[in-house]
C-alpha cells in the first residue's frame, strides 16, 4: 500500500536549494515591501523616509535591470514558492514584457518620490506617504512578475489598498468624493477577477498561468470564452477602457498631483498588462472568439477619449481622458495579435507608463505655479514659463505618437499590423483609421489646452490683457519637482531618439507571449505537456 | 448539493448587484459585502463539493489514504475573505468620512470631483 501509493506519485516537493541568481525575481517585492515596513518605523524622523525611499527604489531599479538583461539572456524565469514543485507551489514568471514593465514602474516611482517633496511640507512628514508609495510599487511589481492568476489577485488587492491610502491622504472633501468611486469601482473590478479566477479553477483545476496554458486547449471552448470575457470586463475596468471608464476622470484629478502621476503611470497600465497576459498568453482560443467585442472596444475607446480631452476645462481631468486615449490604442494592440500587434501593445504600455507620468508631472507643475487648477483662469505662461511651455509640448506630442517622440514607436507597430490585418479583412482598416484620427484628435485636444494655458494673452474673458498671470515664486521642493520631472522626459526623449534597444526587446517579447513554449518550460511544467 | 450551492451564488450575486446599483452608499456597502461572500461560496462549490475526509496524510506516507476533500479552496477563500474584509473596513470608515464632511450617503449629491454645473467646453483657438 506505501509503495503503491509512492510509485503512483510524481515528487511533489523541491528538493533542492533555488540557485541564488533565481533569486533576482523577488528582489523587486521583496524590497519595496520590506522597504514599506522599514519606512514606517522611520516615518518620524524628518528627512528620513525620503531618503529611505530613494535607496529602496534605486535597489529595486538595479534588481529590475539585473532581471532584464538575465531574460534576455537565458529566456523567462520562474522560481517556486515554499518548496512546492509547480504546479503546486505559487510560482512568479518573469518573461520580457514583466521585467520591462516591472523597470518602467520602479523608474516612474523614483521620479514621482522625488517630484512629490513639493507638495508637502514638515509637517506632513509623518503621514506614511513613502510606506504607501513603496506598497504600492510592491503591488505594481507583483502583479508584473507573478505567475500564479490567485497571486495576481493579491497583488491587485494590496495594490488597491495602497492606492486607497495615497488617494485619501490630505483627506479634503474632494479626495473623499473622489475615493469613493474609485474605491467602489476598483473593489468591483477586483470582486469579478475573482469570480472569473473561482470558474478558472473549476473548469481547468489550474490556477498556474503556466499550467493553464497547458490545460485550456483541452477545456469546452464555451466556458472557457465566458470566463474570458469577465476578465476582459474586471481588468477593462481596472485599464479604464471605454465603456467602464467613468471612474477614472471622477477621481484622478483629486489627490497630490504626485500621487494622481503615480496612479496615471501605474495603475491602469497593470489592468491593460494582465488582459496581455491573460487574453493573448493564457487563453488565445477565447481570445479569438471575443475579436469583434475587442475591436469595438478599442475603436470606441479610440475615438471617445480625445473628445472628452478637447472639452474638459479642469487641467487634471483632460489628462486622465489622455491615460484613457492610451488604452484604446493598447485594446487595438489586443485586437490585432500578430507579433507586431502585440509589440505595439506591449511597448505602448511601456510608453504610456512614462509619458503620461510625465504629462500629469508636468501638469503638477503648472498647477503648483499657477495655484490654479482649470485652463479658463490660466494664460500668458510661455513668457514667464518657457521650460515648462516646451516640456509640455515635447509630452503632448508623445503621446499623440508624432515621430519620432516616443509614442509614435508602438503606434508604427501598431499601424503596421493594422495594414498587415486589412489585407484580409476590414478590421484592419478599421483599427488603422481609428489609431490614425485619434492621433489627429489627441494632437488637437493637447495642443489647444497648451494654448490655452501658454499662449493665450492672459485668463479668459480678459482679453487684450497682456500682462502675464502673476506667478508662485521658485521654492527649492518646487525645482527638486521641475528636476526630477525633466529627468523622466530625458529619459523618454533618449529612448525616442535611439529606439532600437526597445523595439528589439519588444519584438523579442511579443514572440514570447505569442509562443508560450519557453514560458511553460521555465515554470518547469514541460515534460508534462500533452 | 453542488447545485443548490451554485443556486445559492447566483441568488447571492443577484443580491448583491441588486443592493450595488443603488445610490445609498451604505447600501452599496452591504451589496459588496453579499456579492463578495457569493464569490467565496462560488470558488467553495468550483472546488467540488464532496464527503471526503479531511486533506490530512497520515504520518509515515506520501500520499492520503482514499478520497479527500479538496484543501485548496479553503486556503484561496481564506485568502480572499481576509481582504475582502480590510477593504470593506476601509470603504466603511471611507463611507463615515463622506457622511461627515460631504453630509450625504446619496451619491447624487456627491458632486464635488464632477460639479452639476461643468463648465461648458472652451471654444477659442
Amino acid at each position: 500500500m506505501e509503495d503503491l501509493a509512492h510509485a503512483a506519485l510524481p515528487p511533489a516537493m523541491i528538493e533542492t536549494a533555488t540557485a541564488i541568481g533565481d533569486w533576482l525575481i523577488v528582489l523587486p517585492i521583496l524590497l519595496s515591501l520590506l522597504g514599506a515596513a522599514f519606512l514606517m518605523v522611520l516615518r518620524r524622523q524628518r528627512g528620513a523616509p525620503v531618503i529611505g525611499a530613494v535607496l529602496i527604489v534605486g535597489g529595486v531599479i538595479a534588481a529590475d535591470v539585473g532581471l532584464l538583461l538575465r531574460i534576455l539572456a537565458d529566456g523567462p524565469l520562474s522560481m517556486t514558492m515554499g518548496r512546492w514543485l509547480p504546479p503546486f507551489g505559487i510560482s512568479l514568471t518573469a518573461d520580457l514584457f514583466s521585467a520591462g514593465f516591472a523597470l518602467a514602474a520602479a523608474v516612474v516611482t523614483l521620479v514621482v518620490v522625488l517630484y512629490a517633496e513639493m507638495g508637502r511640507d514638515a509637517e506632513k512628514g509623518r503621514d506614511g506617504f513613502h510606506s504607501m508609495v513603496l506598497l504600492l510599487l510592491a503591488g505594481v511589481s507583483g502583479a508584473f512578475l507573478t505567475g500564479d492568476l490567485f497571486n495576481l489577485y493579491v497583488w491587485f488587492e494590496v495594490m488597491l489598498i495602497a492606492s486607497f491610502g495615497l488617494i485619501v491622504l490630505g483627506g479634503t472633501p474632494l479626495q473623499i468624493d473622489g475615493a469613493i468611486k474609485y474605491g467602489f469601482i476598483n473593489f468591483l473590478a477586483t470582486t469579478l477577477f475573482l469570480l472569473a479566477l473561482g470558474l478558472t479553477y473549476g473548469l481547468l483545476g489550474a490556477l498556474n498561468m503556466a499550467d493553464i496554458i497547458r490545460v485550456a486547449p483541452e477545456a469546452n471552448p464555451a466556458a472557457l470564452t465566458g470566463i474570458a470575457a469577465i476578465l476582459l470586463l474586471a481588468f477593462g475596468t481596472k485599464a479604464a477602457a471605454f465603456p467602464v471608464n467613468a471612474w477614472l476622470p471622477a477621481s484622478y484629478h483629486t489627490p497630490l498631483p504626485a500621487v494622481s502621476a503615480l496612479f496615471a503611470g501605474l495603475l491602469t497600465k497593470v489592468g491593460a498588462y494582465a488582459l496581455l497576459r491573460t487574453l493573448i498568453a493564457l487563453l488565445p482560443q477565447s481570445r479569438d472568439l471575443l475579436e469583434p467585442v475587442l475591436v469595438g472596444l478599442a475603436i470606441t475607446t479610440l475615438l471617445i477619449a480625445p473628445l472628452g480631452a478637447i472639452a474638459e476645462t479642469n487641467l487634471r481631468r483632460a489628462a486622465g481622458f489622455f491615460v484613457i486615449s492610451g488604452i484604446g490604442a493598447i485594446l487595438a494592440g489586443l485586437a490585432l495579435p500578430s507579433r507586431e500587434g502585440i509589440a505595439g501593445a506591449g511597448l505602448y504600455i511601456f510608453h504610456a507608463m512614462l509619458s503620461v507620468t510625465a504629462l500629469y508631472l508636468i501638469v503638477g507643475l503648472i498647477e503648483q505655479r499657477t495655484g490654479e487648477r482649470d485652463t479658463r483662469r490660466m494664460g500668458g505662461l510661455f513668457v514667464t514659463s518657457t521650460p515648462l511651455s516646451i516640456l509640455f509640448f515635447g509630452t503632448i506630442l508623445a503621446i499623440a505618437g508624432v515621430p519620432p517622440f516616443l509614442g509614435f514607436w508602438p503606434k508604427l507597430l501598431l499601424l503596421q499590423a493594422g495594414v498587415v490585418e486589412a489585407g484580409e479583412n476590414w478590421i484592419g482598416w478599421a483599427l488603422v483609421l481609428a489609431l490614425v484620427i485619434n492621433a489627429v484628435l489627441t494632437l488637437i485636444a493637447g495642443t489647444r489646452i497648451w494654448a490655452h494655458i501658454f499662449l493665450r494673452n492672459g485668463p479668459e474673458g480678459v482679453a487684450g490683457a497682456l500682462e502675464p498671470m502673476a506667478l508662485r515664486p521658485w521654492t527649492g521642493r518646487a525645482r527638486l519637482a521641475m528636476g526630477s520631472t525633466l529627468l523622466l522626459c530625458g529619459v523618454i526623449f533618449a529612448i525616442s531618439l535611439w529606439p532600437n534597444p526597445m523595439m528589439e526587446v519588444g519584438q523579442k517579447a511579443s514572440a514570447e507571449l505569442l509562443d508560450t513554449s519557453r514560458y511553460v518550460d521555465a515554470v518547469g511544467l514541460a515534460e508534462v505537456m500533452p | 448539493m453542488d447545485y443548490v450551492l451554485a443556486a445559492l451564488v447566483g441568488v447571492f450575486i443577484a443580491l448583491g448587484v441588486y443592493l450595488l446599483l443603488s445610490r445609498s452608499v451604505v447600501r452599496m456597502l452591504l451589496g459588496m459585502t453579499i456579492l463578495g461572500n457569493g464569490v467565496n461560496l462560488l470558488i467553495f462549490t468550483a472546488g467540488r463539493v464532496t464527503r471526503g475526509v479531511a486533506p490530512i496524510v497520515p504520518e509515515g506516507l506520501d500520499a492520503p489514504v482514499g478520497p479527500i476533500a479538496n484543501p485548496l479552496p479553503q486556503a484561496l477563500i481564506l485568502t480572499a475573505i481576509v481582504i475582502g474584509f480590510s477593504m470593506f473596513a476601509f470603504l466603511l470608515v471611507l463611507a463615515y468620512r463622506a457622511y461627515k464632511s460631504l453630509d450625504a450617503d446619496n451619491t447624487d449629491r456627491m458632486r464635488l470631483a464632477e460639479p452639476d454645473d461643468a463648465p461648458q467646453p472652451p471654444l477659442s483657438y
